[in-house]
């Protein structure tokens, strides 16, 4: 057995879009596809058959992971790790180079990967843990622990189409956590379950990790891949840009996305409109640093965030802004407005935009959402009010600046605070 | 940076279709990796050092893992399992769905096709002629139309989970093995009520379904597989169903085609399931020996061409489905 437990050389994957070969195509395409190509082939020699284009979703990637190492991988959406981790659990091939896992695998992209609702919970078990390899036997033998760790006790022979959402994801992530591979390949599926069960499943991860085994752990919070994770590696555009320590490679992601922001358009007719509003928000553009690059809408916890809502007003005259930071489910956490800055004054006729500056944006990682309103402030009324018009990830890194993380559980908000103990 | 990865993802996703080898001429003379590991699986009770898993791009034909297979029977179990449990949960008239498709057939056919036509019955009463019939045919169409569906209903676990992908089709013609034998006691029923003694020839009757489970697999491994790519299958099963069930002696006897065309008419799997089936039921006259090794050797030609095209469309299946 050698110390290397997977070896990864040229690994490259494309994919084909567009052109001709579209998904779904019918057979008739492709039977007149297939009459026409010998005579292209014959007016085209070499020449490529199709137009379509070519999309590397990985490319060179090579990599080793030693033996009960536990690497984070990391990159922002698009990166090509969800593609990595599917080509080194099987479940799609390389278009080339190789791949060389020793050891048995089990890959978990997904809780509750075949969870049928009409079964009852000790059915989806037994189900689901075949579907992850696990044998009859195994199942047997860990069914009490799956039972107890997923904490659904006296619901255990009820169809789980009945179950809460929490419920469900506890089953689901109990059977996953109870897989004993030597090496585990895990997509970001910690991302669900209430706070408690998060903390427990990251618990269980840890264990795993510490047990000596092998594990590739993708993940888009990078409280859990530090905590998580030894080592690290970076992927951009299919690429793996950094391997190594993973404070070095997170440290390289959260540079390359400083600077960053997101601008959405607002079109008149969008659902997230309140009813009987009139469209006069045209665009919210979030950015931080003071250049407002535009990108893909990821800002680090406690830096300055600018906010711009770029409005249309007509011959209306507004001269009030309100934007709500909202989590994710659309709860508000907390709002800013203009009547909350003494010194502001103006407003907008005809075209013009509110910029808003956050000097130190106190979210815990995580995604949230943007409400935006203008109106008027006397009478004191809202003209427009647009809820989830714009998305953003905050990423957490050192906000303390002791290293301390904030865990989902202890809340959305990061607030700064000093201490001292008092002796009697 | 944003909208061309936002939109490079949901490409991904989405619309993608992964690049299937290109046998271009030019193309087949470099050094290709033959099919050996390409997914070289584990054994779950195997020493650690011994498991060396290779991935990497497979080319033309692959080759069946039957010990891959062998390893996941559990899940090949329970998938069969789930969907004869699930089968019949929340109908009113539950298991009795098995019976009443091809008893108001045969009451359908034995009025039309039996009195009104007057299509002969090889000598039984056309009622138990025709029941004896419908019970592998329905057997048979379910089960075809359930595995030629199995793949793209199971995309979540094609898109999740690595597992030989063989597993879906073969579990799927399984649960329809169930609705059979419920329709079967109507049949017992039956004989009894027209007084007809099986003879010894019954024990050849599980042979028979065999030959009905091989034919809808080898049909079904191959529409499944061409389903992943092509949604036309989805709309093509019902009508091959029925072309299918004419096409086979369902509402006549064979012994209506012209002798010298029986072995011809027998390259048709159905015919030599249903000709099996009234010969070792009802005692009909024909003796189905030529049609029947006709028919076995296409159920077969079938089942290896179909597993042969599955496991050549297999690597597609996870990036198109």
């Amino acid at each position: 057995m050698s110390d290397i437990a997977i070896r990864v050389e040229n690994l490259g994957k494309m994919y084909r879009i567009g052109g001709e070969r579209e998904m779904y195509r019918t057979l008739r395409d492709t039977l007149i596809h297939a009459a026409k190509r010998p005579v292209e082939r014959l007016r085209h020699p070499g020449a490529a058959t199709h137009a379509s284009e070519e999309l590397w979703a990985l490319k060179d990637i090579n990599f080793e992971v030693a033996r009960g190492e536990v690497v984070g991988i990391i990159g922002r959406n698009g990166s090509g790790k969800s593609t990595l981790l599917k080509v080194l659990s099987h479940i799609t091939e390389p278009t080339e180079g190789r791949a060389e896992i020793e050891g048995r695998v089990a890959s978990l992209l997904e809780v509750g990967t075949g969870f049928h609702g009409e079964l009852t919970g000790r059915e989806n078990i037994q189900l689901n843990g075949a579907i992850l390899g696990m044998t009859r036997k195994e199942i047997k033998s860990r069914f009490d622990d799956i039972v107890e760790f997923s904490e659904i006790g006296r619901f255990l022979d009820t169809p789980v189409k009945r179950y809460s959402s929490g419920m469900y994801v506890r089953l689901a992530f109990a059977v996953a956590a109870h897989l004993d591979p030597e090496i585990l390949i895990v997509d970001e599926v910690l991302a669900v379950g209430d706070s408690q069960f998060q903390k427990k499943c990251i618990g269980k991860m840890g264990d795993v990790a510490q047990g000596g085994r092998t594990v590739l752990f993708v993940s888009h919070n990078m409280t859990a891949v530090l905590d998580l994770c030894e080592t690290g590696m970076l992927l951009e555009d299919g690429r793996a840009v950094t391997r190594g320590n993973i404070r070095d490679v997170v440290d390289r992601y959260l540079q390359s996305a400083v600077g960053l922001g997101g601008v959405v358009e607002i079109p008149p007719e969008t659902p997230d409109r309140w009813p009987g509003m009139t469209p006069i928000m045209r665009r919210v553009v979030l950015y931080s640093g003071d250049d407002g690059t535009v990108s893909s809408g990821t800002v680090v916890a406690g830096d300055e965030v600018t906010i711009e809502v770029w409005c249309a007003t007509g011959t209306q005259h507004i001269d009030y802004c309100l934007v709500g930071i909202c989590s994710s489910q659309g709860a508000r956490l907390f709002s800013v407005s203009t009547r909350h800055d003494p010194s502001f004054q103006g407003g907008i006729t005809g075209e013009g935009r509110f910029v808003c500056r956050v000097p130190s944006l106190c979210l815990a990682g995580g995604d949230y959402s943007l409400l935006v309103a203008v109106g008027t402030t006397s009478p004191q009324r809202n003209l427009d009010v647009v809820e989830g018009a714009l998305r953003f990830h905050v990423m957490f890194a050192d906000y303390f600046g002791t290293g301390a993380t904030l865990y989902p559980q202890q809340g959305a908000v990061a607030q700064r605070s000093s201490w001292e103990v008092l002796s009697e | 940076m944003s909208l061309v990865d936002s939109v490079r993802k949901a490409v991904t996703l989405q619309r993608l279709e992964i690049e299937t080898e290109q046998p271009d001429l030019i193309d087949s003379q470099a050094a290709r990796p033959t099919t050996e590991g390409s997914y070289g699986r584990t054994e779950p009770d195997a020493q650690a050092s011994d498991i060396v898993t290779i991935i990497k791009p497979s080319h033309g034909w692959v080759s069946i893992k039957f010990r891959e297979l062998w390893e996941y029977r559990d899940l090949f179990f329970f998938l069969a399992w789930r969907d004869i449990s699930v089968r019949y949960k929340q109908t009113i008239l539950g298991a009795a769905w098995a019976v009443i498709q091809p008893f108001f057939s045969m009451v359908v056919f034995s009025l039309f096709f039996g009195r009104l036509a007057g299509i002969p019955s090889d000598g039984v009463p056309y009622p138990i002629f025709s029941y004896a019939a419908m019970l592998p045919w329905t057997y048979f169409s379910s089960a075809m139309s359930n595995s030629s569906n199995s793949l793209v209903s199971s995309a979540n676990l094609l898109t999740k989970v690595y597992f030989p992908r063989l597993v879906i089709p073969l579990a799927s013609v399984l649960p329809a093995v169930v609705d059979f034998c419920i329709a079967f006691i109507v049949l017992l029923g039956m004989m009894l009520f027209y007084r007809i003694v099986p003879t010894w020839n019954v024990l050849w009757l599980p042979a028979f379904l065999l030959l009905a489970l091989v034919t809808a697999l080898g049909v079904g491994l191959w529409l499944s597989a061409m389903n992943v790519q092509y949604r036309d299958i989805r709309y093509t099963v019902p009508f091959l169903a029925q072309f299918w069930m004419f096409a086979s002696p369902v509402t006549y006897p064979s012994s209506i085609v012209p002798e010298q065309w029986r072995v011809l008419y027998g390259l048709n799997p159905m015919a030599g399931v249903i000709e099996g089936f009234r010969w070792a039921l009802l005692g009909t006259d024909t003796t189905p020996g030529p049609i029947i090794a006709a028919s076995s050797a296409a159920a077969v030609l079938l089942l290896v061409s179909g597993a042969l095209y599955f496991r050549r469309m297999e690597k597609a299946f996870a990036d198109v489905v």
